[in-house]
């Protein structure tokens, strides 16, 4: 890896992340950047571009996050044949897509990551609500990662899933840029393989240093926005019970749709496992007095558990999703802290960890069955 | 809150080549055991689905007995093994969630143990009328 630095002319970071990525298109490193564009009605969404004058509309930095998008990597690069293609995601959405290759939804052999530091995304309506008033402080955020105190615009939030993010640094990938500790206008620092630099033109340089300790500043004042939420829901949750908790869902489903973990073509609890009869629910209204409906929503947050909290991100995108405003991403991510912990598995981190559910030694665990 | 009349019942999913062919041997053995639990054979411990587990839970089954050949002795090689780990994370879920993992219990029992079998069975009844009945069997709301 060569540590690089990409020159900002007039304090115009965005055009020089531009400019890079223009140039993976016409130096033929790839045949498309998958990357986040500004729509023509001034939306942000990933789109897949191969006219590099079209990437005039990209944004890497822009502040919001609608969906995951290793959702997106998967279909354009899990099966062959296929092109080379560069991907530009956040560090969630970088572990979100370790997970998926893993589960065999997504590949890496003929993809380049780049990923890049995230000051803290907001979600997609209070985005377009900024844009309508006033307009979205993309470039403080910018300036203030310098400091790591980027702070969302007065009167927003980020999203929740953000605030408790202890992870918000670009790692993992073929390119990093490293936004955090430097000073933006007199460059982009970024980290690549020495053979993309060479193709590119760029000579090694230093950044400005000081990267990790900005991180860790972030990090440290997340984990503890994260671990107030861990403890309030974990009360709830012994309080209330998962049903108490997710009591007013309506299993709309939106948070597995929007999961880029749950990736089953035919879900469980869209399957005729749970189609039962009409005499079925008279009988469980009868024998309980009642019944809730709809039906399952308890034991499909729990199977959703079950599936995916091993390989929770921790992206957030379910909460964001959710109808009716449940906490759903600081239940996986409190839940998922646990399971995580039991295992030793750190989801996103690398390819080479086997997925827990998947894999066993024998000499663990080896008391569990044989009690007297 | 034991109660005398409280006679717990207790949903079991057992592997074909072990712990049912023990239950199995515990009958034509005359072994006795509690009638508690309600056997559901499946191939494998590996092949329970933790969703079935837990709809047994939250529809009021007092317990759940998985049941699985002992560590390296698995008709399928590892269906145990990643059964163990299943079940482990099934039960850590389930605490966390505010449910009561000390219904649900993964034992080994070979085809040989018969005695074993009933002896589990017994402990279980025991422990559960301990308990008394899950409460989720009178909870509309789940």
């Amino acid at each position: 890896m060569m540590r690089t630095v990409i020159p900002v002319e007039n304090n115009d970071v965005l055009g020089a992340a531009r400019g890079f990525l223009k140039q993976l298109l016409e130096k033929e490193i790839v045949e498309a950047v998958l990357a986040p564009m500004e729509t023509p009605s001034g939306s942000v969404t990933p789109a897949l571009v191969a006219d590099p004058a079209l990437l005039d509309a990209a944004n890497p930095f822009a502040p919001v996050m609608g969906l995951n998008a290793a959702r997106v990597v998967g279909p354009v690069s899990a099966r062959e044949p296929r092109g080379r293609i560069a991907a530009v995601l956040r560090p969630c959405e970088m572990r979100a897509l370790v997970e998926l290759v893993k589960l065999q939804q997504a590949a890496l052999e003929d993809l380049v990551t780049i990923v890049v530091d995230c000051p803290g995304t907001y979600r997609v309506t209070d985005y377009d609500a900024m844009r309508a008033n006033g307009g979205v402080n993309q470039d403080d955020l910018l300036a203030a990662m310098q400091s790591g105190e980027a702070a969302p615009r007065e009167g927003y939030v980020f999203r929740d899933g953000c605030q408790m993010c202890e992870k918000p640094h670009a790692e993992g990938a073929d390119i990093t840029f490293e936004l955090f500790g430097a000073n933006l206008s007199a460059g982009i620092p970024l980290s690549l393989p020495d053979e993309l630099a060479e193709k590119l033109g760029l000579a090694p340089a230093d950044g400005p240093g000081g990267r990790a300790e900005v991180v860790e500043k972030v990090a440290a004042a997340r984990r503890q926005a994260r671990d107030t939420r861990f403890s309030e829901i974990r009360q709830r949750l012994a309080n209330e019970g998962i049903a108490g908790v997710f009591a007013s869902c309506i299993r709309c489903h939106n948070c597995m749709t929007t999961c880029p973990i749950c990736y089953c073509k035919t879900c469980l609890f869209k399957s005729p496992i749970f189609d039962h009869d009409p005499a079925q629910y008279l009988n469980w209204a009868q024998r309980k007095g009642a019944y809730r409906l709809p039906a399952d929503t308890t034991i499909f947050h729990l199977t959703r558990l079950n599936h995916m909290v091993l390989s929770c991100i921790g992206c957030g995108v379910c909460s964001d999703a959710c109808p009716a405003d449940l906490p759903v991403a600081r239940v996986f991510r409190a839940v998922g802290q646990d399971l995580q912990a039991l295992f030793e598995y750190e989801p996103g981190r690398s390819v080479d960890d086997p997925l827990p559910l998947i894999t066993f030694r024998e000499d663990e665990w080896t008391g569990v069955g044989e009690e007297r | 809150m034991s109660d005398e009349s409280f006679e717990p019942k207790i949903v079991a999913f057992l592997c074909n080549w072990c712990t049912y062919t023990g239950a199995d041997l515990a009958g034509t053995s005359r072994i006795q055991y509690p009638p508690n639990v309600r056997i559901i054979r499946l191939m494998c411990s590996g092949s329970v689905d933790p969703t079935y587990v837990l709809k047994a839970l939250l529809d009021g089954a007092d317990g759940v007995l998985i049941g699985g050949c002992h560590p390296g002795d698995c008709h399928y090689q590892s269906g145990n093994y990643k059964a163990r780990r299943r079940i482990i994370a099934l039960k850590e879920i389930v605490k966390q969630a505010g449910l009561d993992e000390e219904r649900v219990w993964l034992r080994w029992v070979s085809a040989s143990e018969g005695q074993r079998f009933a002896d589990v069975v017994t402990q279980m009844v025991g422990a559960l009328k301990e308990k008394g009945p899950n409460p989720l069997r009178q909870e509309w709301a789940v």
